[in-house]
């Protein structure tokens, strides 16, 4: 093949891969006029929940069933919305995955430990705030960070990819290196495997590690406020709606107390 | 149309990235070219025990998922108290399954030499491994470059897996400018031309390698 002809050719490739990618990437369901109505017909409402966060979203490796806060929240919140006929299906989410599948609709909402911010609000729609967290530290029992002002330029602090933690200890411990992981099973692997002095998330996801492993506690009290809310995809303001009236009345028929106190025990 | 603000608003992060994904090809090239040297003459060598390290080597690494090797170095070790971090284990595994399949790549080349050139240069009174250096060897580098110069495109591209384990490469700062932006498409599509830059430079020069080596025939 002449020179030329190769680089046309590979040229040529590359542009129709680009245009191919751009057309199925890009095309957007517009999302009509009521989500609520949609999902009533569709006869099942997808939720995104963790898979490996203890207390919240946790899938039991011995019976297969996916429980927690968030899951109970969710069952709730869809039972008063759209009554028993539609389904709750529960598909998993990381930090990382949590918005691109609201964002192209393989998750009617997330209810996965999500902090509600201004950045996020940006790309997203949030619920009214449904639990309100703080970010801590996990440590091995004996170690010598007892607080997030021990984070200083020899260490490290682990934490996951999409959550907030990796920018809040960033802003609180300016000269700590941050490394960050697939989800939670993987970063708290890596702090078992000593690639960090600590692990930083939300003291509520901390809790459920501490719990699952002994050896390691949460320490220094919490240094930022983590409101969670429900997310929904950006425009959806029927759905969040009734997300918000549903919250309401279950904090108001203390079913909401109920549920909290099954699944948090330290606060 | 894509948007450039993104490439151009995190391009600090993205040239970390690149320059990481640089050097851990860099380095893994050097010790996989070496060590795929040594383990091809391993089984070559009319030493028994040496074949079968060799073999076993190969067999072992080759088939075995790249990633998988990647945990080992990285948390595996940890149980006997070695700690590497992302790069460094990362830049380890790449290299030693990479020089599985360039030791395959050396070997065949080697054995397509004549048979005839390694019985000439022993009854000059040259040792084994000397016939292997100064006269096996590089007859054998020509037939072994194509072959050779694909494991190192493949190496630049599987240098990708240590986004998963904080290796601090290209993948890895595409996953920490995908969750500042959460824009998808257009953040990967901008990582897929940093490797083009790579791969593409990488694969003419084997190419002009390959015509250049052909030309001394």
């Amino acid at each position: 093949m002449g020179k030329l002809k190769k680089w046309f050719t590979v040229g040529l490739v590359f542009v129709l891969a680009a245009a191919l990618m751009a057309g199925c990437g890009k095309s957007k369901t517009t999302s009509s006029s009521d989500p609520v109505q949609q999902i009533k017909k569709r006869g099942k409402v997808v939720v995104g929940v963790k898979y490996d966060t203890y207390l919240f979203g946790y899938k039991d490796p011995k019976t297969g069933k996916v429980e927690g806060f968030d899951v109970d929240i969710a069952k709730a919140i869809s039972k008063k919305i759209f009554g028993d006929k539609v389904k709750v299906q529960l598909k998993e989410v990381t930090s990382k995955t949590r918005i691109p599948m609201l964002q192209n609709g393989d998750v009617d909402m997330v209810v996965a430990t999500m902090t509600i911010t201004p950045d996020r609000k940006k790309v997203v729609d949030f619920s009214d705030v449904y639990f309100d967290a703080g970010q801590s530290l996990l440590v091995k029992k004996g170690s010598k960070i007892k607080s997030v002002k021990d984070l200083t330029k020899g260490t490290k602090v682990l934490t996951v990819k999409g959550a907030t933690s990796g920018d809040n200890v960033k802003k609180a411990a300016p000269d700590t290196q941050v490394l960050e992981y697939e989800n939670y099973q993987e970063a708290f692997t890596a702090l078992k495997s000593g690639k960090g002095d600590a692990l930083t998330t939300d003291n509520s996801i901390l809790y459920g590690m501490a719990a699952q492993d002994p050896n390691y506690q949460v320490v220094g009290g919490t240094f930022t406020n983590e409101p969670y809310g429900i997310a929904m995809k950006k425009g959806n303001t029927k759905l969040v709606k009734a997300v918000n009236k549903a919250l309401k009345e279950l904090k108001d028929s203390g079913e909401y107390d109920k549920i909290k106190n099954k699944w948090i025990k330290e606060q | 149309m894509l948007d450039f603000s993104i490439l151009t608003d995190n391009f600090d992060l993205y040239m970390q990235g690149f320059v990481n994904t640089i050097k851990i090809s860099i380095i893994g090239l050097i010790a996989s070219f070496i060590l795929g040297n040594i383990i091809a003459v391993f089984r070559l060598a009319p030493v028994k025990l040496l074949n079968l390290i060799g073999t076993v080597y190969v067999e072992v690494i080759r088939n075995i998922p790249l990633i998988l090797t990647g945990f080992f170095f990285y948390n595996g070790l940890s149980y006997f108290h070695i700690n590497f971090s992302g790069f460094t284990a990362g830049t380890i595994a790449l290299s030693i399954y990479t020089a599985a399949f360039i030791a395959e790549a050396v070997r065949a080349g080697i054995q397509s030499v004549d048979k005839g050139q390694l019985e000439a240069a022993r009854s000059t009174g040259l040792t084994y491994i000397q016939a292997m250096r100064y006269v096996i060897l590089p007859q054998a580098i020509k037939i072994v470059i194509p072959p050779i110069g694909n494991q190192f495109l493949n190496l630049v591209k599987n240098s990708s897996i240590l986004g998963v384990f904080a290796g601090l490469d290209l993948m890895y700062y595409a996953d920490i400018i995908h969750e500042k932006t959460w824009v998808t498409f257009d953040t990967y599509i901008f990582v897929g031309m940093f490797y083009l830059v790579l791969t593409i430079p990488l694969s003419l020069l084997v190419n002009f390698l390959e015509r250049r080596l052909a030309k001394t025939d």
